[in-house]
């Protein structure tokens, strides 16, 4: 079969890519330079390669990159704004959620989406979402806590002020499909 | 203690930043020119010979760069397990060989320009096996007329080759037959314990390549980087001088990666094929092509006093190490050694038979031996206390070793050497088992081990564990660290951080010692051409060993900035102290680190670099009470841990938020080597459940509310008095949960993984028992 060409936004960025039918995105992701996705397992069970797709968390190693055509992609490079860091990001360092960092990733992409659709999130709605992400190192204690925490912050920032402080922006830009999940929740609470 | 401002601190990792970005840092985040391609072919047979192989087809596939067989490398015995030279395993290993001993075994090796022409090559390589039968039983692999695993001339340190045994340990102190004729209560049980794999996120992974220099770069997730260069070095039959090992950020490992796994073979590829090869596996490959944790049968025979004081304890292990016997006797004599002298006792045995199977190799995994002693030990010392009415915690302050005392067993039991006595310097058992009780609500729920009615049941139970800090006599760690223009430092390690935490918790003691802000030290680690030596990331021993070399190192560093600092204030460098990035003198007059080192560089033409080695001549333990919580219900099977306490001993805490963070881990490996993980071989030697889906690991959902308690000691031999937590936690989970299984239904589970047909089981046979 023959390659293939599509667009897609990463970050905000316009991107062009040629792929192959069965390239998987994950692949594609790092290929093009977004190191911070990760292969753990390529079957989709460990969650290391997750990134949002229009706002939702999707295991990168179970979609081909061409049924990424015409979507809206954010990865852990579109989290921070150069060096201001996310609350998300803020918090995990702060609160001891990283060890060897490499479900990290994962775990801030799909706290920010659980953040856009549920601000303020019960300790049982944190560990349904990071129970897609596997980590070996921390036991989720402190990765938990971190996005209570970061739900708090943004929650102290948004009422205190307009903008978020330190917020990421291109998680209001980039991800444009995070204020369509705001009002529609995609999933129904347990 | 509060006037230390580094050490003690909760403060962020230094490597964090890049962490939460995603920045380039692991082994694969690297794009090289020209990179290939590297894959194994693994053996579809538990043992056989390889009789022929043809790899003129995979050769003449399009895109294919190198294809090797046990034709196209040196034969030299070696052992892949990371240990200290020389290590004290078999040489049973080979780069690759005419012989497979489990299913995934070596057979081939192939660089190619894409990963689809590298499988393709595999499928195309034609090899004809001699089947030979499969040893899978470890309780018969010694029989006589069982096919021997190890029948090759040249290996050694093989114990007994042609019964299949890599190694055996017998140790005795006192006389266990005399004792036990002391004893008034015998009990005698037997345990089991699974064949648990890592399952770091990350998966082993090397990339390595010939440099400008046409030096041997391997750029790979390992705990060893140098053990690495210099078995590598060995085993292709280069000069060490022309290897170079790069550790980046590592994805976990557990022990996983305290081996030489597939360093050699991804080198030798580069070497065929001048070219940067790329060398990784799937997670599938995880679980054939690793390493596992040593399965173990443990049988334990104590005998007691009434009032509880232990006279005699007989434990004798049979374990199976697998298709090669990397730390197959280091792994088992700490089952011995680090267990069994938790409790005082005149009389000491132990007996230990390590089998080859035709299984995936089993090596290093946290806690090294001591999850499988300790459950064991635990689980038996919770049935005496039972049998004789005496509270657990009352029996195991009675019998357990203090401060002062002095354990013999270590002396007999080194790691392939004779072992040093351990003095214990500083012992917060008591203080865990009181803060652990209270933490975890003991006294209001126990319930006595008396099943009453009631579809889900409730208990709590308890063991206690220790571990060491380094291998006393063996690990030691080189640290060097200069001074630059604004008062900053670089620190070279060859310490391995694996996540750890440890480049930041070196980074603090570095800051602390001289006077400077966290900011202020630049560390670098584990690069063989950069950083000194460093026996790598396992027992434990990275804070107390390679700590007290940056201690050492950072003393002397200080030492020389005092020197040109009493120059510019005039007064005896012995008068001096460092602080706050400036040097005081006694009057109260100070200069800055920068200004010291601007002076020192431009003023006195010297470049202010210090560094040194450090190693310990005893591992104090850190001690650990572990409290567990359970739900049993009745009527799944199913048994549910709401709660768990752990309260560790681990000297002082250089970074308390790290070292929660360890214990945490620690204790989700353990719940889930108690309730769920167990790697299932079938009758041909396949791992049946080779994957995430059917080998379970806790996630967030499952885990329960976690306590945990650092207690505080100073030990004498650590920096700063820290000792170590990375392995302790890990050791009480299984027997603590099991004792509560006890507490709560009545019944005893005496294997792992506790699973709820089991459960079922075993209350069966009770109500049975009871009409």
């Amino acid at each position: 079969m023959n390659d293939l060409v599509i667009r897609v936004t990463v970050n905000g960025e316009p991107r062009r890519w040629t792929v192959a039918p069965g390239d998987l995105l994950l692949d594609v992701l790092r290929r093009e330079g977004y190191w911070g996705v990760k292969k753990g397992c390529e079957t989709g069970e460990c969650g290391a390669c997750a990134v949002l797709v229009d706002g939702e968390p999707i295991n990168s190693c179970l979609m081909f990159a061409a049924q990424a055509d015409g979507r809206k992609l954010l990865t852990i490079e579109g989290v921070a704004t150069h060096d201001q860091l996310d609350l998300i990001q803020e918090a995990f360092l702060d609160h001891g959620a990283v060890q060897c960092g490499y479900c990290t990733p994962a775990m801030i992409l799909c706290s920010r989406a659980l953040l856009e659709r549920s601000p303020k999130p019960s300790e049982a709605e944190v560990r349904e979402m990071l129970s897609g992400v596997f980590c070996r190192c921390t036991g989720y204690k402190k990765p938990v806590e971190a996005v209570l925490a970061a739900a708090h912050a943004e929650a102290a920032a948004t009422s205190g002020a307009r903008t978020r402080s330190g917020a990421a922006k291109p998680t209001e830009a980039a991800a444009s499909g995070a204020t369509k999940s705001r009002a529609a929740p995609r999933r129904a609470k347990r | 203690m509060s006037e230390r401002s580094v050490v003690g601190r909760r403060v962020r990792k230094v490597d964090g930043f890049k962490l939460v970005t995603g920045k380039t840092a692991f082994t694969d985040d690297i794009a090289l020119p020209g990179m290939l391609i590297g894959k194994i072919l693994g053996s579809p047979h538990a043992h056989a010979r390889i009789k022929r192989i043809d790899t003129r087809r995979a050769k003449a596939l399009p895109g294919v760069h190198a294809v090797l067989t046990y034709q196209d490398v040196p034969r030299v015995p070696h052992t892949t397990a990371g240990q200290a030279w020389p290590e004290p395993s078999p040489y049973d290993t080979y780069l690759l060989d005419s012989k497979v001993r489990h299913v995934g075994d070596r057979v081939a090796a192939v660089a190619a320009e894409t990963r689809a022409i590298a499988e393709e090559a595999l499928r195309r390589i034609e090899v004809e096996y001699e089947v030979l039968p499969a040893v899978l039983d470890m309780e018969h692999a010694m029989d006589r007329g069982t096919a021997v695993i190890h029948d090759e001339p040249d290996s050694t340190g093989i114990e007994d080759a042609a019964r299949n045994l890599a190694g055996a340990i017998h140790r005795e102190l006192g006389n266990v037959e005399e004792g036990f004729k002391q004893a008034e209560l015998i009990v005698e049980r037997e345990y089991r314990t699974p064949r648990q794999q890592h399952a770091a996120i990350e998966p082993h992974i090397v990339i390595s390549w010939l440099d400008a220099d046409n030096r041997l770069v391997i750029r790979t997730s390992t705990q060893i980087p140098f053990h690495v260069r210099r078995q590598v070095a060995m085993i292709l039959q280069i000069p060490v001088s022309r290897v170079r090992v790069i550790k980046p950020r590592v994805g976990g490992g557990f022990g996983g990666k305290q081996e030489m796994v597939i360093e050699d073979i991804c080198a030798a590829l580069a070497l065929a094929t001048h070219r940067p090869v790329k060398l990784e596996y799937t997670r599938h490959e995880e679980f054939f092509m690793a390493r596992t944790r040593h399965p173990q049968i443990l049988r334990l025979k104590m005998g007691v006093k009434k009032d509880g004081t232990i006279v005699a304890h007989h434990m004798s292990v049979l374990a199976a190490t697998g298709a090669y016997g990397g730390h197959c006797t280091t792994v088992q004599g700490n089952t011995g050694s680090k267990v069994l002298p938790l409790y005082r006792s005149p009389n000491l045995k132990f007996d230990c038979d390590v089998v080859y199977l035709n299984a995936p190799p089993a090596g290093a995994f946290r806690g090294y031996g001591c999850p499988q002693g300790f459950f064991a030990q635990e689980s038996l010392v919770d049935e005496i206390a039972h049998e004789l009415g005496m509270d657990p915690i009352a029996f195991r302050l009675k019998n357990a070793i203090r401060q002062g005392d002095v354990d013999e067993l270590s002396a007999q039991l080194g790691e392939g050497r004779k072992g040093l006595p351990r003095v214990i310097r500083s012992c917060g058992l008591p203080q865990c088992l009181e803060r652990g009780a209270a933490a975890v609500g003991w006294w209001e729920k126990r319930n006595g081990g008396r099943r009453g009615a009631g579809r889900v049941l409730h208990g709590v139970g308890l063991a206690c564990s220790m571990q060491g800090s380094g291998i006393a006599g063996v690990d030691f760690a080189g640290a060097w660290l200069k001074l630059n223009e604004d008062g900053s430092f670089n620190l070279q390690v060859g310490a391995t951080d694996l996540g750890t935490g440890s480049d930041t918790v070196l980074a603090q003691i570095a800051a602390e010692t001289l006077g400077v802000s966290l900011d202020k030290i630049i560390i670098y680690s584990s690069d063989t051409d950069f950083t000194p030596f460093d026996v790598g990331a396992y027992a434990s021993s990275t804070t107390i060993i390679s700590g007290g070399a940056v201690k050492k190192a950072a003393e002397k560093t200080r030492d020389a900035v005092c020197c040109f600092a009493a120059k510019l204030l005039g007064a005896s460098p012995e008068d001096l102290t460092c602080r706050d990035n400036r040097i005081f003198a006694a009057g109260g007059k100070s200069v800055t680190m920068s200004e010291v080192a601007m002076f020192a560089f431009y003023r006195e033409k010297t470049q202010v670099m210090e560094g040194s080695s450090h190693f310990n001549t005893d591992s104090p333990p850190p001690f650990c009470a572990t409290f567990a919580e359970v739900e049993l219900d009745t009527e799944t099977g199913q048994v549910r841990v709401p709660h768990l306490v752990t309260a560790v001993d681990l000297g002082v805490a250089i970074n308390p938020m790290q070292a929660e963070g360890q214990a945490e881990g620690a204790v989700a490996q353990g719940l889930g080597y108690t309730l769920a993980e167990e790697m299932v071989l079938d009758e041909a030697g396949r791992v049946v459940n080779a994957n995430f889906c059917d080998y379970k690991i806790f996630t967030a959902k499952d885990m329960p509310k976690l306590t945990t308690i650092l207690v505080e000691t100073e030990e004498p031999l650590g920096p700063y008095g820290a000792k170590s937590i990375a392995e302790v936690p890990i050791n009480g989970v299984g027997p603590a949960v099991a004792n509560a299984i006890f507490d709560a239904a009545g019944i005893r589970m005496r294997r792992l993984p506790i699973r709820p047909d089991a459960v079922l089981q075993a209350l069966r046979e009770q109500g049975k028992a009871a009409r």
